[in-house]
């Protein structure tokens, strides 16, 4: 038999029928939904007078306008209540398999609460209006973000259009540093690859770093392959993967569970599967990394300094760098350990997960953010993962340190609510986009690690997270 | 979905690469629920001066001089030539419909990211892809010929510049073409398989149960 990728086996399995240059009809098996992507989807469905065709396939929450704080007061902005409103109300009309509307406890960023309540499973196609859906590929499904025209595909046929990718191996070796985890890792690699490097691509992550580093490590890889341009980041089944999904309320059980759990393992690239790129990573000589421009392929370690255009042959690369330095503000050469910092944001899909909160707390313990940081957050995921880290005395933690602990949402990742940079702000973020304006109009954002955000709040300005570790 | 067949139109050069869709739409436009009304919101950040908010009378704001579409030269325009990577970021459709909404038909760059490039089908813009080279000369043209329009003809795949000398020629999927041209309904034309969709679903779902 030939060989196939976990890519091949999982696409394959999917595909209803096709089309003669190759445009598969692939059957969709979970399909998330949030407020912003999907009110003109549920209103075209009702406008061609056509009902969704497996509601059961639906898992929707409220995340990307939902307030952090005051969550008695509801949410105050009237265009974003509107927008929460729209979606209670069509969940309300078509159903769905588990809705966690805003305010219920289960509620919290759609790709946090996937694979936390075991909608997610490996071997799915799952798909969102969202491009970090990539985040479930660490479950070996085939998960990416769709437009809304999509949406009411999906909604409609509950299938899509589209063509198979290429496929890419990023094989990281080697065990990571002390101090430098899966996001320096992922931040790296597109350092390394570009943000169009996964362009055309379905990226699977594999070698025995990836092996090694939990689900939420891994969910964070996958999360961010998207800012590597690919719309799929996938990791093979092992036993880890199992133990997470295990339990979980949307996951099978019993006899179901035996079954299932026999098929999953089946999900990895068989030992000779050709892959059309193969990239190899030493993850043994990674380092903290800080983006320091308006893309997350503008990278370096915590130990660079900032680029110096004139280096730059490339004349539109120059004028990247040149733009991207005028933006965020910086001085070619600066070594990124002074670059001083205003507000902290540990969260988002990327970041917000139990463990990522545990890392930045480890940080924090028995230390204050500094004189010049004028607002640090953390805000959790999920309702469960708030749950968790209370039930662990995170909360208090990060509030004797200074930090505001909020309610669960997307929140400052991407400034829809309250939660923003003003205007020449500089950011230590645990986010996934450094793109101007992102976190707020004028805002300056540099990507870092949970652990490098902490550290970076307690200082008031970046700083390798290794001393603080060594010393703690 | 309106058809794509031969348009003609001025070219606005966009000439920086990496542009993504936060900068197409900035999110304080994505609350909306509707589908139309972006054009004016399009390309927010640099083309006023001032902090845009939904709900705002844009004819009354500031607009930024030095941001290439509030030239008077590109005004009206409805082809935008653009740098590698356009489009990167976060999957919102509200990227094409804001360009759509603003007057745009075709957008030329050498390259688009995956989501949006897909997105573009789907509201009847034509993402072209030419070669840096041709994307260079192109620049070059625009910039030196105030008003240059192109004609650009999905059916031949091809972009004439108006004198007739040079025809830039570019590759889509057939599928792709096949629906543009015809302004096709996606989901009609897969609605057409519901028994295909049918059979598959009660054959995987009986396989496999737990996907219920």
């Amino acid at each position: 038999m030939v060989s196939r990728t976990l890519y091949d086996k999982v696409f394959d399995s999917h595909v209803v029928r096709q089309e003669a240059d190759g445009t598969a009809l692939l059957y969709i098996d979970r399909h998330l939904v949030h407020e912003v992507t999907s009110p003109q989807a549920f209103e075209g469905l009702r406008l061609a007078g056509r009902k969704p065709w497996r509601a059961q396939s639906i898992v929707a929450t409220a995340d990307h306008n939902t307030p952090t704080k005051d969550w008695a007061l509801g949410i105050r902005d009237p265009v974003s209540r509107m927008q929460v409103e729209t979606l209670d109300a069509n969940i309300r009309a078509v159903g769905a398999k588990a809705y966690f509307p805003f305010l219920d406890r289960r509620q919290g960023i759609v790709h946090v609460i996937g694979p936390e309540s075991g909608a997610t499973l490996p071997g799915m196609t799952v798909v969102c209006g969202d491009s970090h859906t990539s985040t479930h590929g660490a479950f070996a499904a085939l998960a990416f973000g769709i437009g809304t025209s999509e949406v009411e595909h999906v909604l409609a046929t509950q299938c899509l259009l589209i063509k198979k990718a290429k496929s890419m191996l990023i094989r990281a070796r080697g065990k990571l540093p002390p101090g430098v985890t899966a996001k320096d890792l992922i931040l790296a690699i597109i350092g390394r690859i570009g943000t169009a490097g996964g362009t055309g691509y379905a990226i699977e992550f594999g070698g025995d770093t990836v092996r090694a580093l939990s689900m939420e490590g891994r969910m964070t890889m996958c999360n961010m392959s998207i800012e590597a341009g690919a719309r799929a980041g996938m990791i093979a089944v092992d036993e880890r993967t199992l133990n997470y999904i295990r339990g979980r309320p949307l996951a099978p059980a019993g006899e179901m569970w035996d079954r299932a759990a026999a098929h999953w393992r089946t999900l990895v690239s068989d030992p000779d599967a050709k892959f059309d790129l193969t990239h190899t990573i030493d993850a043994a000589t990674i380092q903290p990394q800080v983006t320091w421009g308006t893309s997350p392929e503008m990278v370096v370690s915590v130990e660079d300094r900032v680029p110096d255009p004139d280096r730059e042959r490339d004349p539109s690369r120059r004028d990247g760098i040149e733009r991207a330095l005028d933006y965020m503000g910086l001085t070619p050469n600066t070594p990124i350990t002074d670059i001083s910092i205003d507000k902290v944001f540990i969260g988002s899909c990327t970041n917000s997960r139990i463990e990522d909160l545990r890392q930045a707390a480890a940080i924090i313990r028995g230390r204050h953010i500094a004189d010049n940081i004028r607002l640090a957050l953390v805000v959790p995921g999920s309702g469960p993962v708030k749950a968790q880290a209370e039930s662990e005395g995170l909360d208090r933690v990060f509030r004797d340190a200074g930090f505001e602990w909020r309610e669960p949402g997307c929140s400052m990742c991407l400034a829809m609510n309250d939660d923003r940079l003003e205007p020449g702000e500089r950011c230590a973020s645990t986010s996934n986009r450094n793109f101007e304006g992102r976190q707020g109009a004028g805002g300056r954002t540099h990507l870092v690690s949970p652990a490098m955000a902490a550290a970076a709040a307690v200082a008031g300005h970046f700083v390798d997270v290794r001393r603080l570790v060594s010393r703690a | 979905m309106e058809p794509f067949r031969v348009h003609t139109g001025i070219v606005a050069p966009l000439d920086r690469a990496n542009v993504d869709t936060d900068a197409i739409i900035p999110k304080q436009f994505l609350k909306s629920i509707k589908r139309s009304g972006f054009g004016p919101n399009l390309f927010d950040a640099w083309r006023y001066l001032d902090r845009g908010e939904p709900g705002q009378d844009n004819s009354k704001r500031p607009k930024n001089p030095d941001f290439v579409l509030n030239h008077p030269r590109y005004q009206g325009a409805s082809i935008l030539l653009a740098r590698r990577n356009f489009g990167c970021g976060s999957s919102r459709e509200h990227a094409p419909w804001a360009l759509a909404d603003d007057g745009f038909r075709a957008l030329i760059a050498p390259s688009y990211a995956d989501i949006f490039y897909n997105n573009c089908f789907k509201n009847g813009l034509l993402p072209i892809v030419l070669t840096e080279s041709e994307v260079d000369r192109l620049f070059h043209a625009v910039k030196a010929f105030p008003g240059l329009r192109l004609t650009i003809d999905l059916e031949a795949q091809a972009v004439h510049t108006p004198d007739g000398q040079h025809a830039y020629r570019f590759d889509v999927d057939p599928f792709r073409k096949h629906c543009l041209l015809n302004g096709h309904d996606d989901i009609a034309l897969t609605l057409a398989h519901a028994d295909e969709i049918k059979a598959f679903e009660t054959k995987r779902l009986g396989e496999q149960p737990w996907l219920a």
